[in-house]
């Protein structure tokens, strides 16, 4: 795990987030890899979206240190472009622009950030709706309009519009089928691949954490207790992250079938 | 030969769209063209998009480019990038916009019908939510009458005093100052007295509660339509017009003749204060002269319209709110179609109620 700040694109040291009395993030530290895919796992209300929401900046730390692609946060006041492009974030729920189309959420950071064509605008966008796979005729639905799956799908995209280094994912598969899922886990990893991205994702989902990522940090009580790749973390004496993968639901992870 | 270099990412959309517009010309013509991305130091969506679209460019014009030199990592991209935009949407056929108007008078005209429509039916659940209450009064949700008769009513009193204390004031001292000149000054007190009692008082009361508590009442229910928790209720086998229309009906109901008497008895106040420091006449004369000016059937036609009028801003607030769609812009409409129906309603019902107690001469 040494090496040089290059290889990071975030660095969390020591970072303390609270509510009130209560401390949710304890001193916690954390490495993302230039190009890798991390997945955290942690309890339900464990502050695995308060970490991510710190990170990008959205909820104030009590102390600490975050750096994201070399930028430290906390003096990085103005938002450009730059800042603007270092990260996509899908949120939970979609969190699409319910007044525009499909299509328009995707255009919105660009035609906030860069100074295009109407022409070409467009046609950036469809290109980043079909290549999350879906068609013309969706981008001109409005998200009332959409299914689960395809409201994700759109907020993927519209994430990705600045071709960001990082992308933040926060439960990409809840609330999808199986099939979907497995297809959104396909379509992260081959984004991974061509767009050489940086992938952040909070999930319960197992399956994804073990076909899509390529290490999996857990978090309990605060901190990260163990992180790795997924047979390293199945080994973990950590009484947690024990029970979270060798319980009922789990079983399909062990290597050899009980 | 073409040879694209440096960073063709987003950072630098403008300058690289540029470019592309210039080269483009030259693509048409020439024959063999090669695009060598050997110097191309970092690429993205939008810089691969920019240079796939010159080489269809040049395939279109019959002479197709070869690409060379792609660095590895981006060969997956630029191959993702050859397959997106292959398809136009079919454009839709260009309406004949006399036809176009034509259709909008019709719709709206419809519409018209389905408003009158959707409250009689609003009214109509509420009345079979009402009687299935009077048969078991057990179901009546006391707790959230309660609650709604706080809110829209015991929290609306210090600005609807506010409001009509001001109203009536204003109305004593116009009063004051036109008819000086005719020295009638004291008959001041019968235009503040008739007017605030039967017609301002309830009015000005009625359309602040429908500002104020039509508005809160669409958006609450509207929300709870967004986030399914209405259809919620309906499975769990509960009425929604029960449950949350009619507490909510029944509190305004409650709550509007008390603010209207609240507000009436404001403004009087407002107006004698007036009439006193303005006008010179002291209150015990105020006093005397209202007793003189106003009987009681001023005070109850003012009163027996207030429960109509919270009837209707209440069901108009309801149903608006149970007509929001999924998205945030539509709660926004629905909340203002609330507002302004309301209040409009409010008035024509004020007109009506006025013919109705001329002709049985109240």
């Amino acid at each position: 795990m040494e090496g040089s700040s290059e290889q990071f694109a975030i660095r969390v040291r020591d970072l303390v987030v609270g509510f009130r009395q209560q401390t949710v993030i304890d001193h916690l530290s954390l490495d993302v890899r230039k190009g890798e895919i991390l997945g955290l796992v942690g309890a339900s209300g464990g502050g695995k979206s308060v970490l991510m929401r710190t990170i990008i900046g959205l909820i104030p730390k009590r102390s600490g240190h975050i750096e994201v692609m070399d930028t430290d946060i906390d003096n990085n006041h103005d938002r450009d472009i730059r800042t603007a492009a270092m990260w996509g974030i899908l949120f939970q729920q979609g969190a699409l622009f319910s007044s525009l189309t499909a299509l328009q959420n995707v255009q919105f950071p660009l035609r906030e950030n860069l100074v295009l064509s109407e022409a070409l605008m467009n046609e950036i966008a469809t290109a980043k709706l079909e290549m999350v796979g879906l068609t013309l005729e969706d981008g001109d639905k409005f998200p009332s309009e959409l299914s689960g799956g395809m409201t994700k799908r759109v907020a993927l995209a519209r994430a990705l519009a600045l071709d960001p280094a990082i992308v933040f994912l926060d439960e990409p598969t809840s609330g999808l089928d199986p099939i979907a899922a497995g297809d959104f886990d396909d379509l992260i990893k081959t984004l991974h691949e061509t767009l050489g991205l940086t992938v952040f994702m909070v999930t319960h989902d197992l399956a994804s954490l073990n076909t899509v990522c390529d290490r999996v940090a857990a978090l309990a009580d605060g901190k990260i207790v163990a992180i790795g790749s997924m047979s390293e973390l199945l080994h973990s004496d950590h009484p947690w992250v024990k029970a979270y993968f060798h319980g009922k639901r789990s079983l399909m992870l062990q290597p050899e079938a009980s | 030969m073409l040879s694209p270099s440096g960073s063709w990412t987003a950072i630098h959309a403008a300058t690289l769209e540029s470019l592309v517009d210039i080269a483009s010309p030259t693509v048409r013509q020439r024959p063999n063209l090669k695009i060598d991305m050997a110097d191309v130091r970092e690429l993205d969506t939008l810089g691969a998009w920019l240079l796939e679209k010159i080489s269809r460019e040049a395939s279109e014009s019959g002479h197709p480019a070869t690409v060379v030199g792609v660095a590895g990592r981006y060969e997956g991209l630029i191959e993702d990038v050859r397959q997106v935009n292959r398809r136009k949407l079919a454009s839709r056929p260009i309406q004949n916009p006399v036809l176009a108007r034509l259709e909008t008078v019709g719709r709206s005209t419809f519409g018209a019908a389905e408003d009158v429509s959707v409250f009689l039916q609003m009214l109509g659940a509420l009345g079979s939510a009402g009687l299935g209450v009077l048969r078991r009064p057990r179901s009546l949700r006391l707790k959230s009458l309660v609650y709604h008769l706080y809110q829209v009513g015991w929290r609306a009193i210090p600005i609807i005093a506010l409001v009509t204390f001001l109203i009536g004031a204003i109305i004593a001292q116009q009063g004051i100052f036109h008819f000086r000149k005719f020295g009638a000054e004291s008959y001041v007190v019968d235009l503040v007295g008739i007017l605030v009692l039967r017609e301002i008082g309830v009015l000005i009361v009625a359309i602040m509660i429908a500002g104020r508590s039509g508005s809160a009442y669409t958006a609450e229910l509207g929300s709870m339509k967004m986030r399914e928790e209405i259809d919620a209720l309906s499975t769990m086998g509960l009425d929604p017009v029960e449950v949350l229309i009619l507490p909510r009906i029944v509190a305004l109901v409650c709550a509007l003749p008390i603010l209207a008497f609240i507000g009436s008895m404001a403004a009087l106040y407002g107006g004698g204060l007036v009439a006193w420091f303005y006008g010179g006449m002291s209150p015990a004369i105020f006093i005397a002269r209202l007793h003189e000016a106003v009987s009681i059937t001023h005070f109850e036609v003012g009163m027996i319209k207030a429960p109509f009028m919270a009837l209707v801003i209440g069901i108009v607030a309801s149903s608006e709110g149970l007509r929001v769609k999924g998205s945030a812009e539509s709660l926004g409409k629905q909340t203002t179609i609330s507002v302004v129906k309301s209040i409009f309603l409010v008035i024509v019902l004020d007109g009506a109620f006025a013919v109705f107690f001329a002709s049985i001469g109240m």
